[in-house]
């Protein structure tokens, strides 16, 4: 059920050779601002470890010295010190959390609040392509896991490498012999860890994607309740979540064996060489070659040294995870926002020729990431509404209707042709531009979680309460409004309160009407309208109608006659042009859209290739 | 925009209370249904009321069934941890004793000691391999039984929970609620078991050393404990908003993302912008508290493990000076106290883990205490057996009433049959109590009173799988789960061979398009049905109908998003649905009602008309009234 998914995220990986260093650079962007914090985290974190070592010397010297002298003063000066030593120790370690914890918190917060406003600016056929649940496991928990990552694992790689490095400094000053004995062990170490890096990324990598399967697919079955609670239940995509999340288990599982291996290693190998120094050491020690004392402080310093190591198993791992996380981030921020053709906009945008109305020509529209090859939607539509008239567009299921209107506001971008506004080319004007001056009702309505007068004010900025209340008769929706909980101010929309399909509708109706827009696109706005709301909407549509340049998908007749001419697309083309009557009456195809005779068979007639264009003159 | 959820949490703090009594938690009572406007939502809450402890039990019901590995995993941790402390000894024995032999040419304890080395090295490696091997199973297998049962029970309960409680915030709770008891479980055990053994193993040595000192280090716990208790006090709240706001970014995202054509086509992406930082700036400064109480925390027991170090060991240097203690007791002893605070870090930090881990557990088990309000009967009975020459089913509303929980009826006590293979279409405005009554016979309600009975059997006494066997309810949505087209009109019949879902298809008329397709039927609808035509998508739902061949369907008509031929197609179909079962069809157009048996007209929640189309047509009723409006309107 998810191959999509999967494959998407496959897809997107770009067969470079992975670098964690590369990928964990990445993020010092967003860490920038914290750097100062971040940095001085760990140099606090050094000398907090450093504190650490300290105290069991001042403890020793105050047993040895002042308490078996029976020192009084000394045991207080030594009580005292230690004390200080500890306040000091408590202090640099909440002050090592208290450096990174809002910063960092900040840094995963700007990361999201990036991630978001890039996805609101992809194009839709980017949100075509990535189901929701990918899209929310990048923006939640590989942010969750970065920030981790920055606030323990950065400062303790940083930390313990620097204590390693010291510790193994202090080891061959002692006995560089013994020490030579410890170092042995760190270049079998270092291959092994590489090699377990490169596998371990890509499970890593593999579970995180199985995440965003996963929640893909419960975010599906969530959405989809209405339709598996019809059907009982949907086995297949109870089966895809059981496949799924056995599947990530798996890789977890799988994961952790590599671990357990790598932990193996790194628990065993170190110490393997420590037992041969430790059996060296004791031979020189009866040789006379070394002192027991020296051996001691030898052995001690690196049991000490013994954490760091071990800890580097762990931070291995993170750090793989986040930079996992940070490809699979980058991945979504690295698609790119098509250019906007600002160039020389404003001019642009002044020049055209007003009262041209809409006008397309010669549009063809190929889906960007459609097999090559095949026939392209809409394939040189050519198309002109005049300013203040309604055209309704009329074809068969799948002819390519809602594709057409969704260029219009350019969500989607034409493949060749032009499309102008007044004689603007859209390609000229900015997608805000654009989209500020048409105004769409999909077919779909959609609400969002916010109160009935926002989301009809979205339409227009600036509107004021007489546009709105406007708006809302228009669209037979200032009945229902007036009696919801809190009218106007109630909550609808994904955290509000549920509306029926056909209120929806006519909010959304509403939303398109507000401001009274020079350029109207409508998605079959009536559909979800029981016939005596449709009857009162269409009267009062038809005032707004009236002085508005608008393009109208259509089903029934009854919508059709809000138009005053109609365009048949057929094929990805326009077939036919003309008002209602004519084409019922000159073309079989949309005779048979309206009224469902069939008495010709399918397919273009002779009048509906020629001439179609140059439409008859418009009748009232 | 979308602060209320924020801002009803700051508000309203008591709707959080954990102690709260379980307002939802009636089983048997209907919850309201979409219709009640004036109802209070109480869903709107992200926390749901829970039973006291139930995150604790909760847990607890997920670790039960895998006590046995978690035994072995301690077992295994704790020998690997006797592995790891015997290397000192190792080393004390190898000096005092193998240095003196081996002066008088015995390398026997040298040897002894390379062999112990040896093992105790290859132990601690292979231990913790298999502690590590182990434990994530045991996390693996809690994670997805913990996933498993928030995915199913989401899925059991009623359309009008989905309908307030929002997907969102669903989502929210099986990915990031679950993530936290992730991070628990991952370091978790091993922590706990870590600083167990070594409080254990270093609190014995000290009561070893001297009982005062031993005492005098339990004492110092007293401080610690009440800190840890604070803590957790003070945390509780703080992780309970940080996943309450996590939520709240969670649904702004998903909403945005879900309705990016629409949010494009208003320009929403500044306004977005602006609440959705607004949303996850509240998260930020959420998070950051939560820091900032673990910062503290680590702050305050550092300086109490401080004094308690100081404090220590100056006493220790009086009772020496007393002759109390024995000096050696005193040496050895301070190094060990310093030690005995040295998990007080790892311990934090596990408490930060479980802390979070709980908050989300207590929303979890908040989730699942949620009953289904339409519950699975406990001994369900089968359907009687179909007579081959009766199509359809019998449907009885006896005596049903229903109404909403704070008063008002939907639907007052009526009396309905619904002949066997008979279709009736039922028509009124929104609001009249169609989609109610269609409700009522799919059982997403049960009535408030008296029964619905299919073929003489109450729905409530069959088995989820046995109903949906003889009741198919399809809703306007037109929604497509990712996955092909062919996947998605299996949904009627799960088993169904490719050529039964074709003959589907065709029998709907929608075998040309899907063929058009780029793969046919193997074609991916990608997310949310992409590029499949809303007229399109109708198509599929009605093949799944078709495919699922139930004795009773209901229809709740999509209204006209189909263009005539198209609509004539499906009406063709439908008359092959329709045909050999007992259809109820909550119809939007005369088409529809024309090729119904019977008509019920609705009004308030009551049938005001009843009869055959053309019996209703002739009269002067509401029907005849909006016979005439459909007429006109196909003109």
């Amino acid at each position: 059920m998810s191959a999509t998914a999967t494959s998407t995220a496959a897809s997107a990986v770009p067969h470079r050779k992975r670098s964690v260093v590369r990928a964990l650079l990445r993020l010092w962007p967003y860490v920038r601002p914290a750097r100062g914090r971040v940095f001085s985290a760990a140099g606090v974190a050094i000398v907090a470890a450093s504190m650490g070592l300290v105290m069991p010397l001042v403890l020793k010297w105050m047993v040895d010295g002042p308490v078996a002298d029976g020192d009084t003063n000394g045991v207080w000066w030594g009580g005292l010190v230690l004390l200080l030593v500890g306040l000091t120790e408590a202090a640099l370690f909440g002050l090592r959390r208290w450096l990174v914890a809002r910063p960092l918190a900040r840094v995963e917060a700007n990361m999201r609040d990036a991630i978001y406003r890039h996805l609101q600016r992809l194009p839709v056929t980017f949100h075509d392509r990535w189901p929701t649940g990918q899209l929310l496991s990048r923006a939640t928990g590989d942010l969750q896991l970065l920030r981790m990552f920055l606030a323990f694992g950065l400062t303790f790689l940083i930390v313990n490498s620097t204590t390693i490095l010291i510790g193994f400094g202090v080891l061959l000053v002692q006995d560089w012999t013994l020490g030579l004995v410890l170092v042995l062990p760190v270049v079998p170490l270092i291959v092994l860890c590489a090699l377990f890096e490169r596998r371990f990324s890509l499970v890593a990598r593999r579970a995180q994607d199985q995440m965003g399967d996963l929640t893909t697919v419960v975010e599906e079955s969530i959405l989809g309740i209405r339709i598996i609670k019809g059907f009982g239940r949907h086995r297949s995509q109870a089966r895809a979540f059981r496949v799924l999340s056995g599947e990530l288990r798996d890789t977890e599982l799988y994961k952790a064996r590599l671990l357990a291996g790598i932990w193996l290693v790194i628990l065993a190998l170190p110490e393997l060489f420590l037992g041969t120094a430790l059996v060296l050491g004791v031979s020189q020690v009866a040789d006379g070659e070394l002192t027991a004392g020296t051996l001691v402080a030898f052995m001690a310093t690196a049991m000490v040294l013994r954490w760091p190591v071990e800890s580097m198993g762990f931070l291995l791992a993170l750090c793989n995870e986040a930079a996992t996380a940070t490809d699979r981030y980058f991945e979504v921020l690295d698609t790119e926002i098509p250019d906007e053709p600002t160039p020389a906009a404003p001019a642009a945008g002044e020049g055209g020729t007003p009262g041209d109305g809409i006008r397309l020509t010669n549009v063809v529209f190929h889906y960007p990431d459609a097999p090559p090859g095949s026939p392209p939607v809409l394939d040189g539509v050519t198309l002109h509404v005049r300013t203040g008239e309604t055209m309704a567009l009329v074809g068969a299921t799948g002819s390519g209707k809602t594709t057409l209107l969704a260029l219009l506001p350019r969500l989607h971008e034409v493949t060749s042709g032009r499309i102008t506004l007044d004689g603007v080319d859209t390609a000229t004007l900015s997608r805000a531009e654009v989209r500020a001056r048409i105004a769409v009702a999909f077919e779909e309505p959609t609400l969002f979680s916010a109160s009935v007068a926002e989301n009809v004010l979205m339409g227009a900025e600036g509107a004021d309460e007489a546009e709105l209340a406007r708006a809302l008769r228009v669209s037979q929706a200032d009945g229902f409004v007036r009696a919801l909980p809190d009218g106007l101010e109630t909550e609808v929309g994904e955290q509000g309160l549920s509306l029926s399909g056909g209120q929806r509708q006519r909010l959304a109706l509403a939303r398109a009407v507000i401001g009274k827009p020079r350029f109207l696109v409508l998605d079959d706005p009536l559909s979800a309208l029981d016939v005596h709301t449709e009857a009162r909407v269409e009267a009062a549509l038809r005032e707004v109608l009236a002085d508005t340049t608008a393009l109208v998908v259509a089903h029934r007749p009854s919508t059709v006659q809000l138009a005053d001419r109609v365009a048949l697309l057929s094929d990805g083309r326009v077939a036919a042009v003309g008002t209602h009557t004519e084409l019922l009456r000159d073309n079989a195809e949309y005779r048979r859209l309206m009224t469902g005779e069939s008495q010709l068979s399918r397919g273009r007639d002779a009048e509906s290739d020629g001439g179609s264009l140059t439409a008859p003159s418009r009748t009232a | 925009m979308t602060t209320q959820l924020t801002d009803q949490d700051t508000d309203h703090p008591d709707d959080r209370d954990p102690d709260a009594p379980a307002r939802l938690a009636e089983p048997d009572e209907p919850l309201e249904p979409l219709e009640p406007l004036e109802a209070a939502d109480a869903y709107a809450d992200d926390q749901l009321p829970a039973p006291r402890g139930a995150s604790r039990r909760l847990l607890f019901s997920l670790l039960r069934p895998h006590r046995a590995r978690v035994v072995l995993a301690a077992l295994l941790l704790l020998t690997q941890q006797a592995a790891v402390q015997a290397v000192p000894l190792l080393v004390a024995y190898a000096i005092d004793s193998g240095v003196p032999a081996l002066r008088d040419d015995d390398n026997g304890p040298l040897i002894a000691v390379a062999v112990a080395y040896l093992l105790c090295a290859l132990g601690s490696g292979v231990l913790q391999s298999l502690f590590i091997m182990v434990s994530a199973r045991i996390n693996q297998n809690v994670l997805l039984d913990l996933r498993g049962r928030i995915y199913r029970h989401a899925q059991a309960l009623s359309l009008d929970f989905h309908d307030r409680y929002t997907s969102g915030r669903l989502i929210s709770r099986s990915t990031s609620d679950v993530q936290s008891l992730r991070e628990l479980l991952n370091e978790g055990l091993q922590e706990m078991l870590l600083i167990l053994v070594s409080l254990t193993y270093i609190g014995g040595l000290l009561f070893y050393l001297d009982v005062g000192l031993g005492a005098a280090a339990v004492f110092s716990f007293v401080p610690l404990t009440l800190l840890v208790r604070s803590y957790r006090r003070r945390s509780r709240e703080k992780f309970n908003e940080r996943s309450t706001a996590i939520a709240a970014v969670i649904v702004k995202f998903t909403e945005t993302v879900n309705g990016i054509r629409p949010v494009k086509a208003f320009r929403r992406e500044s306004a977005n912008d602006v609440s959705f930082d607004r949303l996850n700036r509240h998260h930020e400064r959420i998070n950051g508290d939560t820091l900032m109480e673990m910062c503290r925390f680590v702050v305050l027991s550092r300086l109490i493990a401080a004094v308690s170090v100081a404090g220590i060991v100056l006493w220790g240097a009086q009772r020496v000076r007393a002759g109390d203690m024995e000096l050696g007791a005193l040496a050895a002893g301070a190094l060990y106290i310093r030690r005995l605070y040295d998990p007080l870090d790892r311990f934090a930090m596990l408490l930060n883990s479980y802390q979070s881990a709980v908050a989300s557990l207590h929303k979890i088990s908040g989730l699942l205490a949620q009953r289904p309000d339409v519950p699975e009967p406990e001994d369900p009975v089968a359907l009687p057996e179909r007579p081959i020459d009766r199509p359809g089913r019998e449907v009885l509303f006896d005596d049903v009433r229903f109404a909403y929980r704070t008063g008002g009826d939907v639907l007052p006590r009526f009396r309905l049959r619904l002949a066997a293979g008979e279709t009736t279409a039922l028509v009124g405005a929104t609001g009249a109590g169609k989609s109610t009554l269609a409700k009522l016979l799919a059982r997403f309600y049960d009535p408030t009173e008296g029964r619905v009975l299919l073929d003489g059997t109450d729905l409530r006494r069959l088995s989820m799988t046995e109903l949906r066997r003889g009741v198919v309810m399809v809703t306007q949505e037109a929604f497509l789960f990712s996955g092909t087209v062919a996947e998605n009109i299996a949904l009627g019949k799960p088993d169904a061979t490719r050529e039964e879902i074709e003959a589907a298809a065709r029998a709907i008329g929608a075998h040309a398009f899907i063929e058009e397709l780029p793969d046919g039927y193997d074609t991916d609808v990608r997310k949310r049905g992409g590029r499949i035509s809303a007229g399109q998508r109708q198509l599929v739902a009605f093949a799944r109908v078709l495919l699922a061949d139930p004795a009773v369907v209901i229809l709740d008509e999509a209204t006209s998003s189909l263009d005539i031929p198209g609509e004539r197609a499906v009406q063709d179909a439908m008359v092959t649905v329709l045909r050999d079962r007992t259809a109820l069809v909550i119809a939007h157009r005369l088409s529809t009602v024309e090729i119904a048996d019977r008509v019920l007209v609705m009004e308030r929640g009551r049938v005001v008309e009843d009869g055959a189309p053309a019996e209703l047509v002739a009269g002067a009723g509401r029907f005849s009234d909006l016979h005439r409006a459909w007429r006109e309107s196909l003109v």
